[in-house]
């Protein structure tokens, strides 16, 4: 029960701040996501992202920032047994998932349906 | 024609409106204004293929009803003017190449029917034409496309923003007495007073509607209260406060003022400021306004369309907005 | 001649009476709201999938955010998805349900043009920027690491 609490409040902490970087910071959708891609990324840097996934699961897992999390691990990960061709090896192993499935579900969903407007 | 000033043309020869077409989409069609527009769309597709091809069928909705309301043949029309927000201007282009009339494609964003409406008018003033058609349009899917983001994108829109009208509005301008006369045209400059957010534009047009009216107003000599009614074209609720201002600061009342934007949506719709886009002044225009005008109940007009001159790529060279508006003033004749 | 700088700055500062309020306060809380409900909802799932298979709550992540792509894409698809976006704003934007909402919108906005130059090179027209960002990240950080672990050692 705590978990789906956690998951809440720490993914909706995240979410909060998306909001006012877009409506304080002046912000576009864009330049709001990229930036929480960098946070994510920044934590990771310093081993930070981790022991928010462990407190808060999917309220961690969920928002963009753990793509950027996602991206310094898998760059870490070849990084540590190749030095820096390491990083380019290894950045899209753990997000391979969320790119890959939504090139192909956007992509199927593009071909059988037709916008609203 | 004779000029008042710099920026105003006096048609002093029989300029008359023959015949108007509106057509519009769903929103519009919900809206208060609803019954006044002659052919309208429950859904955004019109039903063609894709919204480029919805739109280009609106502008043929219009026109083909504008010559009907004429009782003419686009063959008897000597000039056709058109415009639309696309690149290119592509729903007129693609359209003119149906009517087998001599083109002038214009743009001027959301003021191209005003411009439209007083470069025809002067070609029947001054003789070099008997009959001239006139035509607009815009839709919501198409401008989202082109100018802001995919339409099913979940991104926020603030409160300033405004809807784009999905509808097209034509006009026969000739020679003929009718109940409705174009009496003069004030063209505008280009004025930039800094705004760079594309979801504000009512705050960009808003002092190119100022100059366009004041400047008008001087040189035909006349006071805001000269006109029954004076209308903007889509400065949305946010604009039309600032021009109320703007008004006041050189000293005039605008105590007889309506903006289309904000008449042909209910508060409630979820239009956020009003409407905007090409085809708003002259669907309200042609529709409402007009049918105002032939029962009586308005019987001296001036309507300033306004135009956001801007495009995306400009914003992200983080430029501002430059605007424009041209106005027209319509007199009913007993 | 144009406008001259005094006279725009003039501008801008009268019309700030004239602009609507902002709902910064009530915006947020929709956010949090939202977001909140999105991570549950994936938290939820996640267990969902570790009940029926025999994998960790690291190696459920995967599953569980193909999961969320899917639902948003096809929400994007039904036409709800940018309806929510309004009410929600980060709240809907913000999780990797707004990433799928922004690929697939834009991929779907563009079937009239084709399957190469409509879907395919449009699909990355507001994510792109995300990517290129986030690899861009990763390599600097993981560069800093590495001569920070070399400073270290030596």
């Amino acid at each position: 029960m705590f978990d789906y609490l956690a998951a809440f409040v720490v993914g909706g902490i995240i979410c909060f701040i998306g909001q006012m970087l877009m409506d304080i910071g002046k912000l576009s959708p864009t330049h709001t996501l990229s930036t929480l891609v960098v946070a994510g990324a920044l934590l990771d840097g310093f081993h930070l992202y981790d022991r928010l996934i462990d407190f808060a699961g999917a309220g961690a897992t969920v928002p963009i920032t753990s793509f950027g999390h996602a991206l310094v691990h898998g760059a870490m990960s070849e990084g540590d047994r190749y030095g820096f061709f390491g990083i380019g090896m290894g950045v899209f192993e753990v997000t391979s998932v969320g790119i890959s499935s939504t090139i192909l579900f956007s992509f199927l969903v593009a071909i059988f349906f037709k916008p609203k407007g | 024609m004779e000029r008042r000033g710099k920026q105003t043309w006096h048609f002093d020869q029989p300029v008359y409106i023959q015949g108007v077409g509106t057509a519009v989409g769903p929103e519009e069609l919900k809206g208060p204004l609803g019954s006044s527009f002659d052919v309208t769309y429950d859904n955004l597709y019109a039903g063609q293929d894709n919204w480029e091809l919805a739109e280009r069928k609106l502008m043929q909705d219009a026109v083909e009803t504008a010559l009907k309301d004429a009782e003419k043949k686009s063959e008897e029309m000597d000039y056709f003017f058109a415009g639309d927000l696309l690149n290119q201007i592509v729903t007129s282009n693609y359209y003119a190449r149906e009517i087998d009339v001599p083109y002038f494609g214009l743009f001027s964003a959301c003021a191209t029917v005003m411009e439209g409406v007083a470069l025809s008018s002067l070609f029947v003033d001054t003789g070099v034409a008997n009959l001239t058609l006139t035509a607009v349009s815009s839709h919501n899917a198409t401008a989202e496309r082109q100018f802001r983001y995919p339409t099913e994108f979940a991104g926020q829109r603030p409160d300033t923003a405004t809807f784009t009208v999905t509808g097209a509005g034509a006009v026969v301008v000739g020679k003929k007495p009718s109940l409705i006369k174009v009496t003069e045209a004030t063209i505008g400059k280009v004025k930039d007073y800094g705004i760079k957010q594309p979801f504000d534009m009512g705050s960009a047009m808003a002092p190119a509607a100022a100059d366009t009216i004041v400047t008008h107003l001087q040189e035909t000599g006349r006071d805001p209260s000269y006109y029954d009614v004076i209308v903007t074209g889509d400065l949305s609720r946010v604009g039309s406060g600032i021009l109320r201002k703007l008004i006041q600061d050189k000293g005039m009342v605008l105590d007889r003022y309506e903006d289309c934007g904000v008449m042909i949506y209910h508060q409630d719709q979820p239009v956020f400021s009003g409407g905007s886009g090409a085809a708003c002044p002259a669907v309200v225009t042609f529709g409402h306004l007009f049918k105002e005008m032939k029962e009586g109940r308005i019987k001296r007009m001036l309507v300033a369309a306004t135009g956001a001159l801007l495009s995306p790529l400009m914003i992200q060279q983080k430029e501002s907005i430059p605007c424009i508006s041209h106005a027209v003033s319509f007199e009913r004749e007993e | 001649m144009g406008v001259d700088e005094k006279q725009k700055k003039l501008y801008q500062k009268n019309i700030k009476l004239y602009q609507p309020k902002s709902h910064i306060f009530k915006n947020g809380l929709k956010a949090f709201l939202v977001g909140g409900v999105i991570c549950a909802l994936g938290q939820a799932i996640s267990r969902i999938y570790m009940t029926y298979l025999p994998i960790t709550q690291e190696e459920a992540m995967s599953p569980t955010l193909a999961t969320l792509i899917l639902l948003a894409a096809l929400a994007t698809g039904f036409g709800v998805y940018d309806k929510l976006g309004q009410f929600a704003g980060a709240g809907s934007l913000v999780p990797v349900t707004g990433f799928s909402n922004a690929m697939t919108s834009a991929a779907l906005e563009h079937k009239s043009e084709g399957l190469v130059f409509g879907i395919g090179a449009n699909m990355f027209k507001l994510t792109g920027a995300v990517i290129a960002f986030g690899v861009l990240s990763a390599y600097l950080v993981g560069l800093t690491r590495m001569l920070v672990a070399m400073l270290i050692n030596s």
